[in-house]
């Protein structure tokens, strides 16, 4: 009896411990894949020139730059959203409300739509709805605003990393005492005063983290973009927002997909994975770095 | 029940508060005088924080609470239509519990208040602070260290610079929700003293667990027991020969 316990202890650390190894080697393998199949075509040429030869050669500036200013706009817009609408939610409604509730059901629902129909719906809304009738109004004559671009890849992109600034920046407020609210309320502060200059500022680190949790997310989807403005190749670097853009993750897709010779092209596909992660991964630490150091100053002040 | 011959500040009159389905306040009548120390005693749940937080309107934020009856500033309705909560917030002003000076400096907890009210100009401003942490006998220990933050100060001191945080916007009345609960003695000694000095400005009105902290700093006392007013007198009475049989149980320690 004593023996037979012994065993199924031991069988069941045992494969506790392989499951939770599985884990481990699931990412060094991916990694250790990458890293092996792409460190050596990285290259200052290679991060800073644009594809050549049918890109079957060069560099993947572009698809860098293209990513780089795609998680910008959708920051800049993503971001402020869902702040505001966090701190409607926790500030400004009653959390038992049925107003309070059709929200929360809401956002819970757009987190849990797959990322390709937001791309369906990026392509419906904006560009189909929103481009063409900006164009019968500003420019009847020429499509400028009813294609693909930046900005409407940007905006889609915002609407689906929405829900976890939402998320992230509603917990934050709830993490402000309840004390220190009171205390400005008591000096005679309005609500808005208080929100600006002690809710807002004790959740900065929350803010920070939904912002680096949806750049990660933007930065690693590409069905969402796959219809509202990426392009396979294009010559210059975006300028306007009404311009495409090239994109690590969907360039990775294309070039194992639609590439005139994927084989020759093996390491590229490997280089640019292992850029997307670096720039995800760097992207990340940076953003994780800057809270723990808002933090330890907010001790600190 | 009212000794006619001192100034009223705060009058109440019919006051019934109920939160949702609790008929949290009965009938409360009080009038707090002007410039002395009111002391509401009484056991927990009693209702006296809660009438305490009547007075600068703080129970505003709570939902499904409803509240009727008469609360006079200076004779003047503050749950009348029109009263602006943000006016009368800044003359009466509150100082809770535990202690909660915002994560800034000593200087921006002290210039907070003013702050929001539009002060902008830093000479102003300087000397505001340093008034406000003089009146809260808090400056001489902390003049060389404005820019420090507020955590670094001991409790009993962070207690004193949220007197002085409320006292920057210059108040009227102060509400002192148990201000020394969390102090040791010794800190606990000084705010019972800076209160005392206070009272030569300010009409104040405290919340106290601890008997003799009553009797030490109030000129007068009301004992609050389920939501219901007892007793009220000068304090001097009220622990002396209380008329009311529950006054005199809670005060000599047979319950609460």
């Amino acid at each position: 009896m004593k023996l037979s316990k012994t065993v199924t202890g031991r069988i069941v650390v045992g494969f506790t411990a392989f499951c939770a190894f599985s884990a481990v080697a699931a990412v060094a393998w991916i990694m250790g894949t990458i890293i092996w199949g792409g460190h050596s075509h990285i290259s200052w040429a290679f991060l800073s020139q644009a594809p050549t030869e049918g890109m079957t050669e060069g560099g993947i500036f572009p698809a860098i730059f293209g990513t780089f200013l795609l998680v910008v706009i959708m920051s800049l817009v993503g971001v402020p959203v869902g702040t505001i609408t966090a701190i409607y939610l926790s500030e400004y409604v009653n959390r038992e409300s049925k107003l309070a509730q059709i929200i929360r059901f809401a956002v819970n629902t757009l987190s849990g739509i797959p990322a390709i129909v937001f791309g369906l719906f990026g392509l419906g809304f904006f560009i189909q709805f929103t481009g063409k009738n900006l164009d019968r109004v500003f420019s009847p004559d020429a499509l400028h605003w009813a294609q693909p671009n930046i900005l409407w890849a940007s905006l889609t992109m915002a609407l689906l990393t929405l829900p976890v600034v939402i998320v992230s920046v509603e917990e934050a407020i709830k993490t402000v005492p309840r004390e220190l609210r009171e205390a400005s309320l008591a000096l005679g502060a309005t609500r808005w005063q208080t929100i600006r200059r002690v809710v807002l500022p004790g959740s900065l680190g929350g803010i920070l983290t939904g912002a680096i949790l949806a750049v990660s997310r933007g930065a690693g989807e590409v069905a969402p973009i796959l219809f509202t403005g990426a392009a396979y190749f294009l010559p210059q670097l975006p300028t306007h927002f009404s311009d495409q853009f090239m994109e690590l993750g969907y360039h990775v897709f294309i070039m194992t997909t639609q590439s005139t010779d994927v084989e020759k092209t093996l390491p590229i596909q490997y280089a640019t994975t292992l850029v997307l992660l670096a720039l995800t991964f760097t992207l990340n630490f940076s953003a994780i770095a800057l809270r723990a150091r808002l933090r330890r100053r907010r001790m600190a002040a | 029940m009212n000794e006619p011959t001192k100034i009223s500040k705060l009058t109440v009159r019919n006051l019934n508060l109920h939160y949702g389905s609790k008929h949290a306040l009965h009938d409360v009548g009080l009038d707090m005088g002007a410039n002395r120390v009111t002391a509401l005693i009484g056991p927990s749940g009693c209702g006296k924080s809660t009438f305490l937080r009547t007075l600068n309107r703080m129970n505003d934020l709570i939902e499904n609470v409803r509240i009727s009856g008469e609360i006079k500033v200076d004779g003047q309705d503050i749950y009348a239509d029109g009263i602006d909560t943000v006016d009368l917030r800044k003359r009466v002003g509150m100082i809770f519990q535990k202690s909660n000076p915002f994560p800034k400096s000593i200087y921006e907890n002290v210039a907070y208040g003013p702050r929001i009210h539009g002060l902008k100009d830093k000479a102003e401003m300087d000397a505001l602070v340093e008034k406000s942490l003089r009146r809260a006998a808090l400056w001489d220990e902390v003049k060389d260290e404005l820019q420090k933050s507020a955590f670094s100060l001991s409790g009993g001191q962070q207690q004193r610079l949220c007197i002085a945080r409320a006292l920057a916007v210059g108040p009227e009345v102060l509400l002192m929700d148990e201000p020394a609960s969390a102090l040791d003695p010794i800190a606990t000694a000084k705010i019972e003293e800076l209160i005392y000095e206070l009272k030569e400005r300010y009409t104040i009105v405290i919340v106290t667990h601890n008997m003799q902290q009553a009797a030490r700093v109030s000129d007068d006392t009301a004992f609050f027991y389920m939501g219901r007013l007892v007793e009220f007198d000068a304090t001097e009475k009220i622990f002396t020969s209380p008329k009311n049989k529950q006054t005199e149980d809670y005060i000599t320690g047979r319950f609460g």
